[in-house]
């Protein structure tokens, strides 16, 4: 789960970083209204779960309150990477000497927390591993002992030559390290990390994204979902303990298992379509989930064709398909529905489905194939 | 032969008197697996019935289980919230392999756990994985024994039903498997593909390997390097997700592209240039394993 810039600086500052004010607007006037109140030059910045918002013009320096109303106009109902920003975050604008890179991220290699830092911070991270990875320093933490003052301190030392900076810094990695751990974080990053003419270290942009295996046991965190950023259909889709995600075809996609479920969006490409979403209803014929799966898909108007591919295993073909039949009973569908079922009791349940009328098949190429004819009518 | 269980595999069940812990306890004992013990905690002393009548011992401690009864694996059933104690707790048990089931276990407390394991020489399987099946000799998880028979191929996937099918097309041309594992679609898994394909090359009677990747991290990467540099047998793949969109988690936690990284493409690209044969259908795979043994 993906959290705001606002929402990433709360978390911040619960353990101690140092993150400049700011107040989110949702309105130009209300943008305004801040920017009085701070009395000082003020950026606004959109808030949607994308990188690149400085590139998109979602990212503006205001002399005053006056520009900081005309850009929180501009900016609000903006569409960044096919995102709407509903809200902007105004923030006094902070004098920069020099900006680096502080994250931490899930290192699947080292099955640890790992962090990267750079002095070379304000960019994307992935070009700058990319084209000078010897600017980047990086360190997994071993999860038993946690980040220990010396590593923090060595990974700071890579970032300043200023003792009394490195200083700061170090404090701010420990902090970092904190913050992802006791936020359930898979991932967060602090780009950029500045130094003000001062000699202060602050974080001014925050991103971290959550672990959603971790909201069980953080309310305070899995608060912060912002439903507006996501479809509709995708919040009814994991408020009934379905895994979906959105695309842009048209063969609405209702899989049983994760893997199977890709395999079969990119079948449906192989044969020149294009999937409408990921779905996987999981391993249970429960019609009511099959309904839930229906009323999802058949909610985004794109959808031509309704396309089944199940394997039963553990859970039996004539149970799987007494399910659909069930559930495609119990509402109105009007895109045509294509099944395949394999695996065991196959037999039963193909004749089942045949008897209320579906065309059932066994072979995943074939009901692709037929799908995709179908979805180009 | 076949890789991490076999007839000696004695099993305890953690979570034994759970919903999905009874169920998959009762078909495991019909496979044939033997189930030595199970562990709930508070319902030590009493037993659970196996479809055959046998009585199967419930302890409330994986330390006592494997004291009284000799047991060498153990599955977990456990809820999520509670999962990484009970593989902590397995791990410290003295068993050598930890199969662990349950999806939707916090990435930390599986960081941690996993360097436990580590410390303590023992074989964490998942989580967030269907299991392995070493056909006519052990089951130990969930993947469904209709669908496996005897013979020479390994099957090495992240993913559940796709294993499935794969499983399927193979034994329904007659082409058996020496043992299917499932290896879990979690970012963070004990046992990886390069550990499998590493016990597959050992297995004297493991002829060729299926490899069934998924979008997310590395380790497809890594295991082709390992394939080409230390595999004498053939290795078909086949990658999930080619029309995966960036950035979103595709049902699987681990099932994810970062940035520019973990792409369908660079894996199935590097499974070619290292001399793996990639399926683009499913269906393919068959063909491919029987061009592999000629």
């Amino acid at each position: 789960m993906d959290i705001h810039e606002y929402q990433a600086k709360e978390r911040f500052a619960l353990e101690g970083i140092p993150v400049p004010p700011g107040q989110i607007a949702t309105t130009p006037d209300q943008a305004e209204a801040i920017a009085t109140e701070y009395g000082c030059a003020v950026m606004v910045k959109a808030q949607v779960h994308s990188g690149g918002r400085g590139k998109a013009g979602g990212v503006k320096y205001c002399n005053d309150a006056g520009e900081a109303r005309e850009h929180a106009s501009n900016i609000l109902g903006m569409d960044i990477n096919g995102l709407t920003v509903e809200k902007v975050l105004v923030t006094p604008a902070e004098e920069i000497e020099t900006e680096a890179y502080v994250g931490v991220l899930i290192d699947r290699k080292h099955q640890a927390a790992t962090f990267m830092v750079s002095p070379d911070g304000g960019m994307d991270i992935e070009e700058v591993a990319a084209s000078t990875p010897d600017r980047i320093r990086k360190l997994s933490v071993d999860p038993r002992y946690g980040l220990m003052p010396h590593q923090a301190l060595w990974l700071a030392n890579f970032l300043y030559d200023d003792p009394a900076l490195i200083k700061q810094a170090s404090k701010v990695v420990a902090q970092l390290y904190d913050s992802f751990v006791n936020s359930g974080a898979s991932m967060t990053e602090i780009n950029p990390l500045i130094t003000t003419p001062e000699g202060e270290v602050k974080a001014i942009d925050a991103k971290m994204s959550i672990d959603g295996n971790e909201l069980f046991r953080r309310p305070d965190v899995a608060e912060m979902r912002d439903l507006s950023a996501e479809p509709a259909s995708e919040t009814k889709a994991r408020e009934a303990g379905l895994s979906y995600v959105k695309l842009e075809g048209s063969v609405g996609c209702c899989v049983n298992g994760a893997g199977l479920a890709m395999a079969t969006m990119d079948l449906v490409k192989y044969y020149g379509g294009e999937p409408a979403n990921f779905l996987d209803i999981g391993g249970s014929s429960n019609p009511d989930k099959v309904v839930s799966a229906l009323e999802i898909i058949t909610s985004d108007p794109n959808v031509k064709v309704i396309l089944f591919n199940i394997f039963g295993g553990i859970t039996r073909c004539d149970d799987v398909a007494t399910g659909i039949v069930e559930a495609t009973r119990r509402i109105d569908i009007k895109p045509p529905i294509v099944i395949r079922l394999t695996g065991t009791n196959e037999e039963l349940g193909l004749q089942i489905l045949e008897e209320a009328g579906f065309s059932a098949y066994t072979s995943m190429d074939d009901v692709v194939e037929k799908a995709v004819e179908l979805a180009k009518g | 032969m076949s890789i991490f269980i076999n007839n000696d595999t004695k099993l305890v069940v953690q979570g034994i008197t759970g919903r999905d812990g009874s169920f998959h306890t009762s078909q495991m004992m019909e496979y044939g697996t033997q189930v030595v013990a199970g562990v709930t905690p508070g319902k030590g002393g009493q037993t659970f019935e196996g479809p055959d009548g046998t009585m199967v011992p419930i302890f409330n401690g994986m330390d006592e289980a494997v004291a009284q009864t000799g047991a060498n694996t153990s599955v977990v059933y456990v809820p999520p919230a509670f999962a990484a104690n009970a593989i902590l707790e397995a791990v410290d048990s003295g068993v050598s392999l930890v199969v662990a089931i349950t999806e939707g276990v916090p990435v930390l407390d599986m960081a941690r756990a996993h360097a436990f394991a580590r410390d303590k020489c023992v074989r964490i399987l998942g989580p967030n994985c269907p299991g392995l099946l070493s056909p006519g000799q052990s089951k130990v998880g969930i993947l469904p024994a209709q669908i496996v028979t005897e013979g020479p191929i390994g099957v090495v996937s992240r993913s559940g039903t796709l294993t499935y099918e794969a499983v399927f097309q193979l034994t329904s041309v007659g082409l058996g498997q020496t043992t299917c594992v499932g290896i879990g679609g979690d970012p963070l898994i004990g046992t990886n593909f390069i550990d499998c394909l590493e016990a597959f090359e050992a297995d004297p009677e493991t002829s060729a390997v299926v490899m069934i990747g998924e979008i997310g991290g590395t380790d497809e990467q890594e295991a082709a390097e390992f394939v080409k540099a230390k595999m004498s047998k053939p290795v078909v793949g086949f990658i999930a997700g080619q029309t995966a969109p960036p950035g979103r988690q595709m049902g699987h936690a681990g099932a994810i592209i970062s940035g520019s990284a973990g792409t369908a493409e660079e894996k199935m690209k590097a499974f070619e240039d290292n001399g793996i044969a990639v399926a683009q259908r499913p269906a393919d795979i068959v063909g491919l394993i029987q061009d592999a043994l000629g």
